[in-house]
């Protein structure tokens, strides 16, 4: 593998990370806590969207976040080839 | 047939499994021993890991831990999920490619220092040696509580049965018991929770449940709860109480501090390809969310039960007495972790929250300070069977439950402790011609020898064993998780920034911990008292994890600037654990 196409390669896992990460938070920090005050318009059984978030929607979050990541590296890793035989 | 005599014969069965696995999987080589001979399913090695996490204290106390503070212990539901996003992204599959057995083992290598090995080492074995305690006295708590024996003699047991399974397995053994337990354990927590759903709101899935309509008040579930609540003087469950900084601090240090835990790193070396080590991160979070998810919907669904069986017709009226009160609280009063109290001697219990501002009503009732004295939260999920009148086997299923939550931990940080010794120490620092065969043996005797330190802790637990477990979640977060980080996405990192960095972590964490806990937790030892007052910027010791770890980042790239970058031969390293093509079998040095 090239110098080139090993930095290329890494930079798309850095903004694949990346991408994830912002979610990751989003969910979590924002949408959890920090956001919640904002979000309490938007009723959720009882309770208002940010609850949901800080007890279900973050940890299902978290779970979709994992498999596409798995899946977006798998496909870059083919494009590069540098996926394992 | 009685009780005990089922939860006996439940838990002996789900023991006979666990023996029965540690002889199919004995192992024969140190790849075996260390990492399974990487060749776990990467959904098994999801259910290894959910198994290896979720502790006693997961099983039995969360929802319990969620249930009396509402929705400021979300934190703990976040940040122990979320630190599986950190390793799936940014961690395991690279430490995958690396291809060694160990955490200081990449650690040393990488810093291509004995000394940053060694800093690794001791950072390991306190975080999990601390840990480990917690699951040994977990263990035998749970024994004394299900098989009437006395908790000592239980601590034996457990001891006894880990030590067949980890020294003849090692990794392999306790990966596939690790599954058996697995299923043990989720079989448990499930089946009470449906049940209870199911008769609360109607909904077969409690996560469902938690957000649907109570059948008996026709409101929303936590609407009511809620109402109920702030009726009996409590705080509500949904509103949020705390400081905002502390809640995202707290959550971030025990999501680094996850993503950091040697005994959660290592079983992602078990899995045969750099890929598998990605999917199996989400697997084991599937299988953690099934627990997870279920336990903030048990701690709601049981508080408002509990509430409603005590005032049946309303907090308004007048509560049950204490002649009236339902088999399980009699059953639960004999352990002590239920007890009431009859202050204005009316033979009533009055359950509220005597606080200044509902003094007036109370006074006003005839209440004289809240009669149900003792309330443990751990009786959340262990009544939960009774409380819902589920069969006697459920119980027993509760029993078996629990302790394979305990023993499962309790063997994958073993795992992790004797192979920092027989691996760290003495392949790597002290003996580096051993033989494999040596090497061997001498991860069976450091196991032995790890398992009978932990339960020798476990017989004399220090007192302080509560705060540990928060100090093994700093030290993660402060000195292995930025280390590891940084020896993957900063090529140019050296030794010398690694250790000033795990080193200033290490030491600012401790040191803010131990100003406000006590230096070693001894009572009295503290220099401010841990009031929100007296901490810095309002950083509770519990969250300053996350300070930490930015610290030791902060100290590492300083000292890089100041010092040479890391030599060619160790950039072309970290070239290589970026791509996941040639990550082969077990590699020794």
């Amino acid at each position: 593998m090239s110098d080139k196409s090993a930095s290329a390669y890494w930079a798309a896992n850095v903004r694949i990370i990346t991408i994830c990460m912002v979610i990751w938070a989003l969910v979590s920090f924002g949408f959890g806590i920090i956001l919640r005050p904002l979000l309490s318009g938007i009723p959720v059984g009882g309770t208002d969207l940010g609850f949901w978030f800080a007890q279900q929607g973050s940890i299902l979050t978290f779970i979709v976040l994992i498999f596409f990541y798995a899946a977006r590296m798998n496909r870059l890793d083919r494009e590069f080839s540098v996926d394992e035989q | 047939m009685d009780q005990f005599t089922l939860n006996l014969l439940v838990v002996g069965a789900t023991f006979a499994l666990y023996i029965g696995i540690a002889i199919w999987a004995r192992a024969g080589s140190t790849a075996e021993f260390y990492a399974a001979n990487r060749g776990v399913h990467p959904v098994l090695n999801g259910m290894a890991t959910a198994a290896d996490w979720m502790s006693a204290a997961s099983f039995i106390s969360m929802a319990g831990l969620i249930a009396f503070v509402g929705y400021g212990n979300s934190t703990f539901l976040m940040g122990w999920t979320g630190g599986y996003v950190l390793l799936a992204l940014l961690l395991a599959p690279y430490l995958r490619k690396f291809g060694r057995f160990t955490v200081p083992d990449f650690i040393g290598d990488r810093f291509y220092s004995q000394t940053a090995r060694i800093v690794a080492v001791i950072s390991l074995l306190v975080m999990s040696i601390t840990y480990v305690i917690g699951q040994m006295t977990g263990a035998g708590v749970a024994f004394s509580r299900f098989l009437e024996v006395q908790s000592s003699t239980g601590l034996f047991i457990a001891s006894a049965v880990v030590f067949a399974y980890a020294v003849l397995g090692g990794m392999k053994g306790i990966t596939y018991t690790q599954v058996a337990q697995y299923i043990v354990l989720i079989i448990a927590y499930t089946i009470p929770a449906v049940f209870i759903s199911l008769q609360l709101t109607g909904q077969f899935l409690p996560q469902i449940g938690l957000f649907s309509t109570h059948t008996e008040s026709g409101m929303p579930l936590l609407a009511r709860l809620d109402q109920v609540l702030v009726e009996l003087g409590f705080r509500d469950y949904t509103g949020n109480h705390g400081s905002t900084l502390n809640m995202v601090l707290f959550t971030m240090s025990l999501m680094i501090g996850t993503a950091g835990l040697p005994h959660v790193i290592i079983r992602f070396f078990t899995v045969p390809k750099v890929s598998d080590a990605r999917a199996s991160a989400g697997w084991a979070l599937v299988f953690i969310a099934l627990l997870y998810t279920v336990a903030p919907a048990v701690g709601a669904m049981a508080r408002l039960n509990i509430i409603t069986t005590i005032y049946p017709n309303g907090t308004a009226e007048t509560p049950i007495a204490y002649d009236d009160r339902p088999q399980w609280m009699h059953t639960w009063e004999q352990t002590g972790l239920l007890r009431f109290e009859d202050k204005n001697g009316d033979g009533l219990i009055q359950y509220y929250n005597a606080t200044p501002e509902f003094a007036a009503i109370a006074e006003e009732r005839g209440w004289e300070g809240n009669e149900m004295v003792t309330f443990n939260q751990d009786i959340l999920v262990l009544a939960n069977p009774e409380i819902a009148q589920l069969p006697g086997w459920v119980i027993a299923l509760i029993a078996a439950g629990g302790l394979a939550a305990a023993l499962s931990t309790a063997a994958g940080l073993l795992l992790a402790i004797s192979s920092a010794i027989s691996h760290d120490l003495i392949k790597s620092v002290f003996n580096p011609n051993i033989s494999e065969k040596g090497e061997l043996l001498a991860a069976r005797i450091s196991m032995a020898f790890a398992i009978a330190l932990a339960t020798y802790l476990g017989l004399n637990p220090p007192g302080f064993a509560a705060q540990v477990v928060a100090l093994a979640f700093g030290l993660a977060a402060s000195s292995l998780f930025p280390a590891i980080m940084m020896g993957i996405f900063s090529k140019r990192m050296n030794s010398t920034g690694a250790i000033v960095g795990m080193l200033v972590g290490l030491g600012s964490t401790v040191l803010y911990i131990f100003t406000y806990l006590g230096w070693f937790f001894i009572p009295g030892t503290n220099m401010l008292a841990n009031t929100a007052e007296n901490w810095l910027f309002g950083i509770s010791p519990l969250s300053f994890g996350t300070v930490g770890a930015i610290l030791n980042f902060a100290a590492a790239y300083i000292t890089l600037s100041l010092t040479k970058e890391a030599p060619e031969e160790i950039q072309e390293l970290v070239e290589s654990i970026r791509v996941p093509r040639g990550a082969g079998g077990a590699q020794s040095h």
